[in-house]
């Protein structure tokens, strides 16, 4: 039973529990919506731009423990960040959530709990559902799918 | 009652699936997810070995003896097919991929070819995606076909004055309705159901994807016009399904695929078409896999309908005395006729984390819309469910092991 404390560790529990950031953004200037069709789990991502950096993030959404927290985990992870770097950053938390390898790399240290998802293959996609959604809206995407 | 009826033997069973004596992180594995895919019996898997050991060849197309032979095989299993539905022909069963491609039969052949612009096919609320897809489909090609729907009511049972509001519009060409449902369990009255359609000219299709597996079925007694199941639901192979039509049906339908062994004449220019089954069954046919359906249905016949259905009311009257006492657990639809599909939701977990948790005691159960999406978003519920569907070989025990791992995992997600 202890491996199921490495993809629902204290932080996941926590950020499914009490998400931050969790509404929507009165004035937005990139925003999209992610499905997992096969679940119905379902993630919106809002974003406001100033200076060319993301100066707020929000998500709605509904679905497991772990999207959900994956989500509100990704509006404190991208903040202050510009469209390139949360892309990168972005691309980056997927690779670590399908292998599991966590890179040394400050950034991910509020981020680590996400790569237990690599130890449940059915789970990965819940752990990125959010990120997806992230990077279709900063490349002016309006969907996205986890499939 | 019938008390020469002994109750199924369910360890004897268990012996027959060598799947069941797994382990799962040193626990037994409980397998609940039948009505997804049923495991298979030994028997079946020496059925096909023993297909491809001793009898194997193409069929319908040898002039030699190990192809008649392969030949007279598979057409045994057609029989085996025909005597499983009390089909008065064996010329009405038409051997498939499955269920979906069944549906998709009909959908192209009959829907093309027979019903008239400006009728329509209805559906109802609870379908398998398989049995609404097709007819959409079938809608927006622009042939002036319509789709209709049947409601459902709040327990998840089929509102049959709604069936009947929409039979009186006397545009129905086809009811299209499940004949059990994959995910309420509900049973639906088909005897019933094709009675209404006839009394307005409408044919009538039955999804027998779950209830083939649960109870006996005769097209026959039920005046069913198109009836399909598929095999890797009844302790089977994948791959081969059964679509049941009226021959008078066959006969008027044009072909869907078109390819060797559904022909009589072909020449550059044209073809015409064999006469049913064959018309239906272009290509080589899943031979290796109609020597497992024959064993499958052959398994499930020497038990006999009537103790596995008795054995399933166990169940069914086991879960709904046992789930029910979990404390935040909600059972989704409360039909008074049901087989053994339960879905539920937890209060203090998604169903995705319920999956997990349970997949973490052995316990394999399925999360999700479970191909039946409409039903979910009618029922409010669209972050899916959890559902337990049982087989032959489920135990009373099994089900407690599901009751007391759901209410650990209340007390993890809390």
């Amino acid at each position: 039973m202890n491996d199921l404390l490495e993809l629902y560790p204290p932080e996941i529990r926590d950020h499914a529990r009490q998400p931050r950031n969790r509404h929507r953004l009165e004035c937005v200037d990139a925003t999209a919506r992610g499905d997992n069709p096969l679940c119905g789990d379902r993630v919106e991502v809002f974003l406001r731009l100033n200076d060319g950096r993301i100066a707020e993030a929000s998500f709605m959404g509904r679905g497991c423990d772990v999207s959900q927290a994956s989500a509100s985990m990704l509006t404190g992870a991208v903040g202050g960040l510009v469209p390139d770097a949360a892309l990168d950053l972005s691309e980056k938390v997927r690779e670590m959530a399908r292998s599991g390898a966590v890179p040394d790399d400050e950034r991910f240290e509020a981020l680590r709990s996400l790569a237990g998802a690599a130890k449940f293959p059915s789970r990965v996609k819940c752990a990125t559902l959010a990120w997806v959604t992230l990077e279709a809206a900063l490349r002016g995407g309006q969907e996205a799918s986890s499939e | 009652m019938d008390l020469a009826l002994a109750p199924l033997d369910v360890q004897r069973i268990r012996q027959d699936f060598p799947i069941l004596s797994q382990t799962v992180r040193g626990r037994p594995l409980v397998f609940l997810d039948s009505g997804a895919s049923a495991q298979k019996p030994r028997q079946v898997m020496d059925a096909m070995r023993d297909c491809m050991e001793t009898a194997y060849a193409n069929v319908h197309r040898g002039a030699y003896h190990l192809s008649e032979v392969a030949t007279e095989n598979h057409e045994a299993s057609r029989e085996a097919a025909r005597r499983f539905l009390n089909a008065a022909r064996v010329e009405e069963i038409i051997l498939t991929g499955g269920s979906t491609s069944a549906i998709n039969l009909v959908a192209h052949s009959f829907g093309r070819g027979v019903l008239k612009p400006g009728q329509r096919v209805l559906v109802s609320e609870m379908e398998h995606h398989a049995n609404l897809v097709p007819w959409q489909i079938l809608r927006d090609e622009g042939r002036g076909i319509g789709l209709g729907f049947i409601r459902i009511t709040d327990a998840g049972e089929l509102d049959l004055d709604s069936l009947q509001a929409e039979l009186r519009k006397g545009d129905v060409g086809l009811v299209a309705v499940t004949h059990m449902s994959n995910v309420l369990g509900t049973v639906t009255p088909a005897g019933a159901i094709a009675r209404m359609a006839h009394e307005h000219g409408a044919r009538v299709l039955f999804d027998g994807s779950q209830a083939a597996v649960h109870r006996g079925v005769d097209v026959q007694a039920l005046d069913a016009d198109f009836y399909t199941f598929t095999v890797h639901k009844l302790y089977g192979p994948t791959g081969i399904g059964v679509l049941y039509a009226k021959h008078e049906l066959l006969e008027a339908m044009p072909p869907f695929f078109g390819g060797g062994d559904m022909i009589e004449t072909v020449t550059l220019e044209r073809s015409t078409w064999a006469a049913p089954p064959a018309r239906f069954e272009a290509g080589t046919p899943p031979i290796i896999e109609a020597a497992g359906m024959k064993a499958a249905i052959e398994y499930v016949e020497a038990i006999g309908m009537e103790t596995v259905e008795a054995h399933e009311r166990s169940l069914v009257e086991h879960a709904m005395r046992v789930l029910p006492q979990v404390e935040g657990l909600t059972l989704v639809g409360s039909a008074q006729d049901r087989g053994g599909v339960f879905s539920f939701s937890l209060d203090a977990a998604h169903p995705h984390d319920l999956s997990t948790f349970l997949d973490r005691r052995g316990i394999c159960i399925r999360a999700g819309r479970h191909c039946a999406e409409p039903l979910h978003a009618r029922l409010g519920l669209e972050t899916g469910t959890a559902r337990a569907s049982f087989g032959l070989y489920t135990t009373h025990g099994e089900i407690d092991a599901l009751a007391e791992a759901l209410r650990e995992a209340r007390r993890f997600f809390a």
